[in-house]
């Protein structure tokens, strides 16, 4: 290779070297203003151009030496005065030369003089020139010849308003004459990769390519053709141009080609060729690019569409995108072997092309998802990442454009678009979609839309079938989850029965989530309902009776079966939480049964699920603290209620816990209200046997440790003696409470080998609390008097 | 001294020129020994019209004569026969009666509507020339002799008839062409347009030219020489075509040195002109095909 590279260079410096002579003595004849020898040098210093050993590479940079030189010739032949021939004549005198390649270089340069001269009509002597390139067949050589030609002709095409304009149909004359040169030279380019010395088929190609642009210059001569306005562009050249990229089946030309076509002409023309264009797309090569073709089509019509509001109504009228979307349809038709990532990413141009065409149009959108989801459907598994990418871009692409989940909803194939995700991608979509609905803070308000859209992150929601789940990452997993428990809080409608059925859809979702799932999102339901609960509330007044179906007690049935579900779920705390606000809801509502009914399935899950003991503390403080604040109840459920909260307390595992449950039952017989229960004997009772606790507690704690248990018990059931005492709870007196100090003094005494710092403060505060309302004087002082510190 | 080179020199020295040679057009001729000379031209029934003017002997002398003539001869000449001529056209004029030269002479001589019906040629093993030879005749001593060249074209008009050239040939299932020129019959200065077509290419062409061939052949039966020359090699196409494919042919022939074909002439020689279309594959292999074409030489384009 490195040999081929040497040989190369040292022939293109023997190409160059023999330029240069005969240049020099053309040079000398130009100088002595000697026809005949210049004819002859210049001839034999084209004969250099005849080379078949260099890449086109280096034939290019001999063939601007030669092309440098020819533009001196050129001036020479121009001047007659200099040689006294007539162009004429001139014509056919450089066409004796013998070798076909520097007679025709010779021609070209005189033709142009022809041209100029005006001698002869422009479009003779073109015709004649692009005639007799037919010659040079060999493709390195022929196209170089022709893109000389195409050079020298370039400003003196007999366009409209050139100086070259005929009387008649001239124009066609230069786009004749434009499309056969470019037809010739893409053929040649064409015809190098099946000829040419046998190498690689990948140099042959990087060969090619740098050829591309002598063939595509021809298309760019053509669009600077004044007179090719939009009817010739429609009649004439891009039917002639499409069956030369049609005919040519080389799928490296028709890439370029097709290409180029599309960044060279007008947009305006693209619109109203839309049929023609797209109509040659599903004839070309299947190894042709043709997604990357039709994309660029798409994006350079959607800038024309965003450019200006005018041109709108033109996209219209040609009704571009059921073209562009029929074409794509055939393309993917016709090229069965299409990886689906280049039939999907065809349909995601599609789709920002209608997006930004016609934003209104959501039947668009919806057909291209449609189209997407038949392709889809014909391939098994989807299986390449990148087309998986492909698919979210497209199903994305709504989104940002709408940035309103709700307009997504409404189009059926959405959801039948994220069917063919695979699992993980799937969940990346539906979270895409959540968060979207998140940043815009979409509400979505019905039922109909709340099941689409359950639908569409079932991904989430539910495990799908081979899934595999240990591979799941725990923290995705909850971030997912969170995610989905935000999400239903986002499902609101102010009318209660539609609300109802968003709950009841839901539900019916996410009951199926398994256990992993639930514990995220049945809290958030249960919530939601409890919203909607206090939302009928509200309104009771007005539209009582006027929905049957729509009783708090009926919507305390659903909670019911929600909660439940948990209990498939190990997780009772929750369960045991959400119950104690199902029941305070129905306080609120004032249904003493459902109320006590809760609380009784509260009650079951304390007692036969709820084991470990921390958790039983805090879930006995819950119910305790849930409780105290019930109205609801009579008297007869309100003592099996107490009671057996009172029950559950003294049998708490530790000393210290059953003591702090029980002094916080007081409360339970004392509610600070104006209509609330003020049972003082009862108070006292649970203060007294709290008492007997925490006596019992520092019994154990000196049999155990030799020394005093927790003083700050005592100290704590002074507080609650003290805070009843204020209350003004007959049963709780001043004597009670002196003795009650004396004891924690005797207490405090005692066990002085283990000092307690907290508890010595607390008791200090506690005292200089009694201390102060003594001071405080008044009807609260009076009280306090009796107490002695 | 003066008697002996007076001896080696001719006694007197002759000069033939035309009426209307300066009017007349010259044309180039090379003679045997190499050198190109300006030449009047004549052609068929043209009045040959001119003088031959003796200029006296040196220092006085007399020559003695038999007569003068001047014969206008028509001559074929092969060169195997080398020496030998063959005068086709001999006419003869006298132009003094036997006396003696002791003056410069002048004799005007005219040959009428000469019948010249041959062209002037030069060719590879034959010649065909026209000349004016002048004789002093003497008794005894050699007689003094000078030619004058002269050539002659015959111009035709048109032909009639002047079909096209077309035709297909190939190697099965390697190549097949199809080629066309114009016309069968050019005049010297005319132009061959053609083209090409490529049938079926299974060969890889590397490329084609367009040869121009004159074939001399003279004498007859066992004595036939054949030459054949090709006097123009045109290149038509560089590289390989393909199938479809159509190769313009514009080829002028003004430039090389041709003239109409002669066929048969006087029983002694033809001249004929081949078209040979010659394709040249990658291992440098020549396929060609060969076609007569007959050359004529047109008053207009001359």
């Amino acid at each position: 290779m490195l040999n081929g590279t040497e040989d190369e260079e040292k022939w293109l410096a023997e190409g160059i070297a023999g330029i240069q002579h005969n240049a020099f003595y053309m040079h000398r004849a130009l100088d002595s203003n000697n026809l005949r020898e210049a004819l002859k040098y210049s001839a034999q210093m084209l004969s250099e151009l005849r080379t078949s050993k260099l890449s086109p590479h280096k034939y290019y940079e001999l063939y601007m030496r030669a092309f440098d030189e020819l533009k001196r010739l050129e001036l020479f032949f121009k001047d007659d005065s200099k040689h006294g021939v007539s162009v004429v004549d001139l014509y056919e005198l450089v066409q004796h030369a013998g070798n076909i390649l520097p007679r025709l270089y010779l021609l070209c340069t005189v033709g142009s003089i022809y041209i100029k001269s005006k001698e002869a009509p422009a479009k003779e002597v073109l015709k004649d020139l692009v005639e007799m390139c037919r010659g040079v067949q060999h493709p390195i050589r022929g196209l170089f010849l022709r893109s000389y030609l195409a050079q020298i002709s370039r400003d003196k095409l007999p366009d409209i308003g050139s100086e070259y304009e005929g009387d008649a149909d001239t124009v066609m004359d230069a786009v004749d004459f434009v499309l056969q040169n470019f037809t010739e030279m893409n053929k040649l380019w064409v015809r190098m990769q099946h000829q040419g010395p046998g190498g690689v088929r990948e140099k042959r190609e990087k060969e090619r390519s740098e050829l591309q642009d002598l063939v595509g210059k021809n298309l760019h001569v053509l669009s600077q053709i004044e007179g090719v306005d939009l009817e010739m562009y429609k009649e004439t050249v891009l039917p002639r141009v499409l069956e030369q990229v049609v005919n040519c089946k080389d799928d490296l030309a028709q890439y370029y080609l097709m290409d180029c076509i599309i960044q060279v002409f007008p947009d305006e023309y693209h619109l109203q060729t839309l049929e023609t264009l797209l109509g040659a797309c599903p004839q070309l090569q299947p190894t042709v690019d043709v997604k990357t073709v039709l994309s660029r089509l798409m994006d350079r019509l959607s800038n024309y569409a965003a450019s200006s509001a005018d041109v709108l109504p033109e996209f219209l009228q040609v009704e571009a995108f059921s073209k562009l979307s029929n074409a794509i349809g055939k393309v993917i038709e016709a090229q069965l072997d299409m990886p689906a990532v280049g039939a999907i990413t065809l349909y995601v141009s599609l789709l920002t092309f209608t997006l930004r065409v016609h934003p209104d149009r959501l039947d668009h959108v919806d057909q291209v998802l449609g189209a997407c989801v038949k392709k889809l459907s014909n391939i098994p598994k989807l299986e390449d990442s990148r087309a998986m990418k492909q698919v979210v871009a497209l199903l994305s692409a709504p989104l940002e454009k709408y940035n309103d989940i709700v307009t997504a909803l409404t189009l059926s194939n959405y959801p039948r678009v994220m069917d063919h995700l695979d699992i993980g991608t799937n969940k990346l979509m539906a979270m895409v979609i959540i968060q979207s609905i998140m940043k815009n803070n979409s509400c979505i308000s019905t039922a109909d839309k709340v099941e689409v859209l359950f639908e569409l992150i079932k991904g989430l929601i539910k495990d799908i079938d081979g899934a595999d789940v240990d591979e799941l990452d725990e923290e995705d997993f909850k971030e997912e989850q969170n995610s989905v428990a935000r999400l239903i809080h986002m499902l609101y409608n102010d009318e209660p029965e539609e609300m109802l059925k968003i709950i009841c859809i839901v539900r019916k979702h996410t009951m199926v989530g398994g256990p992993k799932r639930l514990p995220f999102t049945v809290s958030s339901l249960v919530f939601s309902a409890l919203r909607l609960l206090r939302q009928l509330q509200g309104q009771e007044g007005d539209i009582v009776g006027e929905e049957a179906s729509m009783t708090p007690n009926k919507n305390f049935q659903l909670l019911t079966q929600i909660i439940e579900s948990l209990s498939a779920v190990p997780s009772p705390e929750l369960a045991l939480r959400l119950y104690l606000q199902c029941a305070e809801a129905a306080n609120g509502c004032d249904i003493e049964h459902v109320a006590y009914e809760f609380f009784t399935q509260a009650f079951v899950l304390y007692e036969e699920e709820i084991a470990d003991s921390k958790a039983q503390v805090t879930a006995i403080h819950l119910i305790i603290g849930t409780l105290q604040r019930m109205n609801v109840f009579g008297v007869e459920n309100r003592d099996t209620l107490t009671h057996k909260a009172t029950g559950y307390s003294a049998r708490l595992l530790k000393k210290a816990d059953q003591c702090r449950a029980v002094y916080a039952c007081s409360h339970l017989f004392w509610v600070d209200d104006q209509d609330g229960i003020k049972d003082g004997e009862r108070v006292l009772l649970c203060l007294k046997r709290a008492l007997r606790i925490a006596n019992a507690a520092q019994q154990m704690a000196n049999v155990a440790r030799g020394s005093g248990g927790p003083v700050s018990l005592f100290v704590e059931i002074l507080n609650k003696y003290i805070y009843f005492f204020e209350k003004g709870n007959k049963q709780i007196t001043s004597s009670a409470i002196q003795g009650l100090i004396e004891l924690i003094n005797t207490e405090m005494q005692s066990d002085s080998t283990n000092p307690d710092s907290v508890a010595d403060a607390f008791l200090a505060s506690t005292l200089r609390y009694i201390q102060f309302q003594k001071q405080k004087g008044g009807v609260m002082g009076e009280k306090f008097e009796s107490i002695k510190l | 001294m003066n008697y002996l080179v007076g001896a080696f020199k001719p006694p007197c020295n002759i000069f033939i020129s035309f009426t209307d040679g300066r009017s007349r057009k010259q044309v180039p001729l090379k003679k045997e020994n190499g050198k190109t000379v300006m030449v009047a031209l004549f052609q068929s029934q043209e009045n040959i019209v001119g003088e031959v003017v003796v200029i006296e002997p040196i220092h006085g002398k007399k020559v003695e004569h038999n007569g003068v003539k001047i014969e206008l001869l028509g001559q074929i000449e092969l060169y195997f026969d080398r020496g030998n001529f063959y005068d086709f056209t001999s006419l003869v004029r006298e132009l003094d009666v036997p006396g003696e030269l002791y003056e410069r002479k002048t004799y005007p001589f005219e040959f009428s509507t000469v019948e010249m019906p041959y062209e002037s040629y030069n060719g590879v093993n034959v010649r065909l020339r026209y000349i004016l030879k002048v004789t002093i005749s003497r008794n005894y001593v050699s007689n003094i002799v000078e030619y004058q060249d002269f050539v002659v074209r015959n111009y035709t008009p048109p032909p009639s008839i002047n079909n096209s050239i077309k035709m297909e040939v190939g190697i099965e299932d390697c190549l097949h062409i199809e080629f066309e020129y114009s016309k069968s019959k050019y005049h010297l200065k005319d132009v061959i347009i053609g083209k090409i077509y490529f049938l079926l290419v299974r060969i890889k062409l590397k490329n084609m030219e367009l040869e121009i061939r004159r074939r001399e052949s003279t004498g007859s039966g066992p004595n036939t020489y054949v030459e054949t020359e090709t006097l123009a090699k045109f290149e038509l196409m560089d590289g390989a075509p393909v199938r479809g494919e159509s190769i313009p042919i514009r080829l002028f022939l003004s430039p090389y040195e041709l003239t109409p074909t002669y066929r048969n002439i006087n029983n002694k020689f033809s001249v004929k002109y081949y078209l040979n279309l010659v394709l040249v594959d990658e291992e440098d292999r020549r396929y060609f095909k060969q076609q007569e074409i007959t050359m004529y030489r047109n008053l207009e384009a001359s």
